[in-house]
């Protein structure tokens, strides 16, 4: 755990939550907020360097892994990625073919990024989540958030991309009279004296119903994730908290703090176990006996049940990641479609 | 969750990942798939036509071993009347054979017997004369006699 062992529950926590941030410090100078006062103090003017870091690393793996596919396309027999990619694809196409009825040929290649960029991004929260910032913390770097959808700012920067095509092709399609007749010409009609009147109402409705979408949109993701995040850095402290019970064991065995040494060989011996069944010199029975002792030699049964835990809401988050990854693209496509019709 | 200038760095990095998209990757991998499947199409079409083709060329081909079944018990049935025609042929042939044979043996046998019988009679005759001789006690001079000779040789 980043921070090392006097920093409180709360402290992890919110060590976890805070974004890397570079801008303006009280001091006058430029550099990177030590605590969460700063950066909130930084105001608009600043930027958070893991989130962007990350975001834009997961964009080009995902942009490298499909430009790969599409340089070697060709009509023969597909190798495995490429079936794999192409599977992908199909898949996309399909969704875009079902739901948007025009000729945008913008609207499919945008699904695809938003969907396997989202995706990614999402994925990043399966890592451990301590692995990658005490590695950065060990670099020298303070925070880390290694999940850019976790972060508001970039669920909301891509919901206001959406936004942004969806106001750029209502007014290509309808025209800037068409778009402003169908805010300010629903629900009621403008039809008469009466309809005139109404105008101001349909506009308030109708604006706050648009603003609605891109931030109902970008809050949704962020939201599911956030979550997600946080309950993953729940289940990490029950795992401190585990070794923590066992630690006091630990201390009279080692007269202090168990040495790194020990770690080192609880490590190896789990790995060795899982090698072993791999190759198939042992059962998978045995492998199971064995690595449950291991485990419980090492952190206890707080520690196992932290494991358990841990797994089982990886697992049911898998789910989430995907299903959220979709929603947005769903949505995205949704709102595009909207833009393009003509009432 | 301070709101500031990444939520706009994140906008304009997903425009440029949309955009790369649209140009160099989902063109390419969209054309080749659906290559791909026209390909596939064509080849079940091709499989398609060439089952008929193999269908029709059976067939035919029963046609053709039907045909040549007939032609070969035809050729057969040929075959066998030659033959039977060929064995009555040879059996008239030998039938002639042996009948020429047979007429020339008794021809042989007649020639034979009345050379025998001519050789007989000339003995019998000279028995004759010298019996004849014995009992006259005097030479027949057989050039006088010839003539009597003759006449006994002719009625023996």
């Amino acid at each position: 755990m980043a921070g090392g062992s006097e920093t409180t529950t709360t402290e992890y926590i919110q060590h976890h939550l805070q974004n890397l941030t570079y801008g303006k410090l009280p001091d006058g100078t430029w550099g990177f907020a030590h605590d969460a006062q700063e950066a909130a103090a930084m105001g608009f003017m600043a930027i958070h360097v893991d989130t962007l870091v990350w975001s834009i690393l997961l964009g080009v793996v995902f942009l490298l892994l499909f430009r790969r596919v599409a340089k070697q396309a060709n009509t023969g027999t597909p190798t495995r990625f490429q079936s794999f990619i192409e599977m992908v694809i199909e898949f996309i196409d399909g969704a875009v073919r079902e739901t948007f009825h025009g000729t945008n040929r913008m609207i499919a290649p945008l699904a695809l990024t938003i969907f396997v960029w989202v995706f990614f991004m999402n994925l990043m929260d399966l890592i451990p989540v301590d692995w990658l910032p005490s590695l950065a913390y060990s670099a020298g770097i303070s925070h880390m958030k290694v999940v850019p959808t976790t972060d508001v700012n970039a669920t909301m920067g891509m919901a206001i991309a959406v936004f942004a095509l969806m106001i750029y092709y209502s007014i290509k399609v309808k025209g800037v009279g068409g778009f402003i007749k169908e805010l300010a010409g629903a629900p009621f009609p403008i039809n008469g004296w009466f309809g005139i009147i109404t105008i101001p109402f349909n506009l308030f409705l109708e604006l706050v119903g648009l603003l609605a979408k891109p931030i109902s949109l970008g809050l949704r993701l962020f939201g599911n994730l956030y979550a997600g995040e946080l309950l993953f850095i729940l289940i990490a402290l029950m795992f401190t908290a585990g070794s923590g019970l066992m630690a006091d064991g630990l201390q009279h065995l080692f007269g202090g703090a168990a040495p790194f040494w020990f770690w080192i060989i609880a490590a190896v011996s789990i790995g060795l176990t899982l090698l072993f069944n791999l190759k198939d010199k042992i059962s998978n029975k045995m492998t199971l006996g064995l690595v449950a002792i291991q485990l419980m030699l090492v952190g206890g049964l707080a520690l196992l049940s932290g494991g358990v835990m841990h797994l089982g809401w990886a697992i049911f988050h898998i789910l989430v990641i995907v299903l959220q990854a979709f929603i947005f693209m769903m949505l995205s496509i949704v709102y595009m479609q909207m833009a393009h019709e003509h009432h | 969750m301070n709101l500031n200038l990444t939520i706009i760095s994140q906008s304009l990095v997903m425009m440029v990942f949309v955009w790369f998209c649209m140009r160099f990757v989902w063109p390419p991998i969209m054309n080749s798939i659906e290559a791909r499947r026209k390909q596939i199409a064509d080849g079940l079409a091709a499989g398609d036509r060439a089952e008929k083709a193999l269908q029709d060329a059976h067939v035919e081909a029963g046609v053709l071993v039907k045909e040549a079944r007939d032609q070969a018990s035809e050729i057969v049935d040929q075959g066998s009347q030659r033959r039977n025609q060929i064995v009555d042929q040879a059996k008239q042939e030998a039938v002639l054979e042996r009948e020429r044979q047979v007429a020339s043996a008794e021809a042989e046998i007649q020639q034979q017997t009345t050379q025998a019988r001519e050789e007989l009679r000339k003995q019998v005759a000279m028995l004759t004369v010298s019996g004849a001789e014995k009992l006259i006690e005097k030479e027949i001079d057989p050039a006088v006699h010839q003539a009597l000779l003759d006449k006994l040789i002719t009625e023996i």
